[in-house]
């Protein structure tokens, strides 16, 4: 059946299973909304700032495991989807991105609302179309989705220029694809895995090092029956969390920056290191040289350039991870004589559990941000979503909410965006709309994507917001404090803002919480209230994220918490 | 160390840019840089004169492999391949000096393609050691222009890069 570009890319989107995109019109999209206007098996939402789409349909991705799918116009439209774009690729997300773009007759001259988006998206995205001819535009977008989804995962853009949009042409979905320079390996290679049990088997201080491609990936479960099989002790980094359930005896917690003194020391003192779908960020390893300095190191990763790019690597394997994981379970299922005694190490770190527990101090009447985490966690649903935003309170999240299931923290880990909890956490909830979605911010990340209390609201998106306001930028003024001499440069907000008018304002509930012992009955109301709700709570200004690896030190020498 | 890398391309909008992108992006060297259909009209092969120890030319040839227009990234062994650029050089001749830009031409098998009164252009093609060798030579002549291709590279033997 004949039909134009605009349909085309629908009838796309309905094939490839999307029931909810996230877009904002334009003009040269205004061919792809009026076919929209009448295609009722996609929902569209409408943020109010193109950058939040994109954020809402990652939001979107991470909760489900699907391609997030965002629509933004060309020009302006386009050029604000960068923030959110990159956001993703640095986390591996999959998902499609369409803009509009001037018809293909006016590329390169300089047309109104035109923006060079493929040249400016190359870097990052996983990969970008530009469809000249409605006739190609369901093979690029059947390669779109395949490329978003497999292999590593990552965004890409499909850009779709006007007159495109409104050409007319047979439609035909491909069933399958081949993309010849595109061959993601998905076994692992058996001599490698063999080779790799063994060295795990043998290792007398063994500790398992889990990444966000575990979760990407969806092995958490075949992790943690490895590490359970095996006895092995397991760290995560910010994307791993809810890879292996932390309130397991073999949790060591986030590792890293701000990890545990005692996932920090036992990375620095193993001797074997397995490293899942993780891929060595600074925030992790600290100083390089002195990295996890007497293990053997086992990598395995479906993305070979993450192999051997900021670490030495003893055994690499490459392949897809929940793939890998289940040779290594059939390799392991008889139990090995010859295996290492592993006592001693788990004592050790033992010790180390016992010597610097995860602690902080709530004394007074002034609310620590660690204690509301806390409290978060006893009230809130067992399979609630929480999405952060980027900073102190994200690491507070990260180090005390105690994460137990994979796709239940959505945070910005690689590029640390700040404004996206708040649009993540929509497009959870646009997915998940009976599961309670969280979103835990700063005062200074919820203001930039604070317009989106006006999406929530239309669309019934019932997210609860809980922002930790120190009235700083947190993080940066944690910085300052340790390094520059408490100058605290542009990081004081001043102004205080009153943020229960703000969310009455867009017709959500505000409350506020200035004391201690109201946090609960916040959080209660606060969960017990239909409807959008935002919770502020006022808290220490100047407490800090503890313990801390200074950058570029090694991960031994970590500031406590006293 | 200096590398030759060969990178066969989809023959299509942008790819050129994705592969120069990715060096400068990552902060990879390009001493010098070749583009031009193959045989397979579908291709385009691409060689990169690029620099880096052993572990950067690792990450160069896997990051190449990852760009999904990528076919293929051949990094060749010097003792297994050839390597070919040609330069275009004008040279001052004049007086005494004209009569040696011809026997610098002549050693090393270079053709005229030009003259004037005051110069020579000459062409040459060789390896990036001979033709280096040659310029050498001729620059205290005078060398008033010199365009090279970069050198391209093909392997020894009797398979193609397919097999």
């Amino acid at each position: 059946m004949k039909m134009n570009g605009a349909r085309i890319l629908l009838e796309c989107l309905k094939r490839e299973g999307v029931d909810t995109i996230f877009g904002y019109p334009g003009g040269t999209v205004i061919n792809l909304y009026d076919e929209l206007f009448s295609f009722k098996e996609i929902r569209h939402i409408l943020p109010r700032h193109e950058q939040a789409g994109v954020h809402a349909a990652d939001g979107f991705a991470r909760a489900t495991g699907k391609v997030g799918v965002a629509i933004a116009t060309s020009g302006p439209g386009a050029t604000n989807t960068i923030t959110g774009i990159a956001t993703a690729y640095m986390d591996s997300i999959p998902m499609v991105i369409v803009t509009g773009q001037v018809p293909t007759a006016l590329i390169g001259n300089d047309a109104f609302q035109e923006a060079d988006i493929m040249g400016i998206t190359r870097p990052c995205t996983k990969h970008n179309f530009l469809v000249k001819d409605v006739k190609d535009l369901a093979l690029i977008m059947k390669k779109a989705f395949y490329i978003a989804r497999t292999g590593r995962p990552g965004p890409v853009l499909v850009d779709l220029p006007k007159d495109v949009q409104m050409a007319q042409t047979e439609f035909h979905y491909p069933e399958t694809v081949e993309i010849r320079g595109y061959k993601p390996t998905v076994e692992g290679h058996p001599k490698q895995v063999e080779k790799a049990v063994s060295m795990i088997l043998h290792a007398k201080k063994p500790v398992i090092y889990v990444g966000g491609g575990v979760i990407l990936g969806n092995a958490a479960g075949e992790l943690t029956e490895l590490a359970r099989r095996l006895g092995i002790p397991v760290t995560t980094t910010l994307m791993g969390l809810g890879s292996f359930p932390e309130d397991d005896s073999l949790s060591l917690g986030l590792l890293g920056m701000h990890g545990t003194y005692y996932a920090n020391m036992a990375v620095s003192h193993c001797d074997l290191l397995i490293a899942v779908a993780a891929r060595f960020d600074d925030r992790v390893t600290g100083k390089i040289a002195s990295f996890a300095p007497h293990a053997k190191i086992v990598h395995i990763d479906v993305d070979p350039t993450s192999i051997k790019k900021n670490v030495r690597v003893d055994l690499p394997i490459v392949g897809d991870v929940r793939e890998v994981l289940l040779q290594m379970l059939k390799v392991t299922e008889k139990p090995d004589e010859s295996r290492a005694d592993i006592a001693p190490w788990k004592a050790e770190i033992d010790g180390w559990k016992a010597k610097h527990p995860m602690t902080y101090q709530q004394t007074g009447t002034v609310i620590k941000p660690q204690y509301v985490i806390q409290r978060l966690r006893a009230l809130s649903d067992p399979d609630a979503i929480v999405a952060t935003d980027v900073g102190q309170h994200q690491m507070w999240t990260a180090q005390f909410f105690g994460f137990t299931t994979p796709r239940t923290l959505l945070s910005s880990g690689g590029l640390g965006t700040m404004g996206y909890g708040l649009p993540a956490a929509m497009g959870a909830q646009a997915a998940f709309p009976d599961r309670q979605v969280i979103t835990i911010c700063g005062d200074g990340g919820f203001q930039m994507n604070l317009q989106e209390l006006a999406t929530i609201v239309q669309n019934r998106l019932n997210v609860k917001i809980c922002i930790l306001n120190n009235n700083f930028l947190g993080m940066v003024r944690q910085w300052q404090e340790l390094f520059f001499d408490k100058r605290y440069s542009s990081t004081c907000m001043e102004l205080p803002i009153d943020f229960i008018k703000l969310a009455e304002a867009f017709g959500a509930t505000g409350l506020q919480a200035t004391k201690v012992d109201e946090v609960d009955e916040v959080i209660k109301k606060g969960f017990a209230t239909p409807g959008p709700v935002l919770m502020e709570f006022k808290i220490a200004r100047e407490e800090k994220v503890l313990p801390m690896v200074p950058a570029g030190a090694s991960l031994t020498e970590m500031v406590l918490a006293s | 160390m200096r590398h030759t890398i060969a990178v066969l391309v989809e023959n299509e909008f942008g790819v050129l840019s994705r592969v120069v992108g990715l060096f400068s992006g990552r902060g990879f060297n390009i001493d010098s840089l070749t583009v031009a259909p193959t045989n397979d009209e579908s291709l385009s092969r691409i060689t990169v004169v690029t620099r880096g120890d052993e572990q950067i030319i690792e990450q160069i040839t896997k990051q190449l492999n990852k760009l999904i227009d990528v076919i293929k990234v051949i990094d060749f062994e010097p003792e297994n391949a050839i390597e070919r650029e040609m330069v275009l050089v004008k040279v001052s001749a004049e007086d005494e000096s004209r009569a040696e830009v011809l026997r610098i031409a002549d050693i090393f098998r270079a053709k005229v393609i030009d003259v004037t009164p005051k110069s020579y252009t000459l062409e040459a093609t060789g390896t990036p050691a001979k033709v280096s060798a040659m310029v050498e030579l001729l620059r205290p002549l005078g060398l008033k222009e010199l365009v090279s291709t970069g050198p391209v590279v093909i392997g020894r033997g009797a398979k193609g890069w397919k097999g």
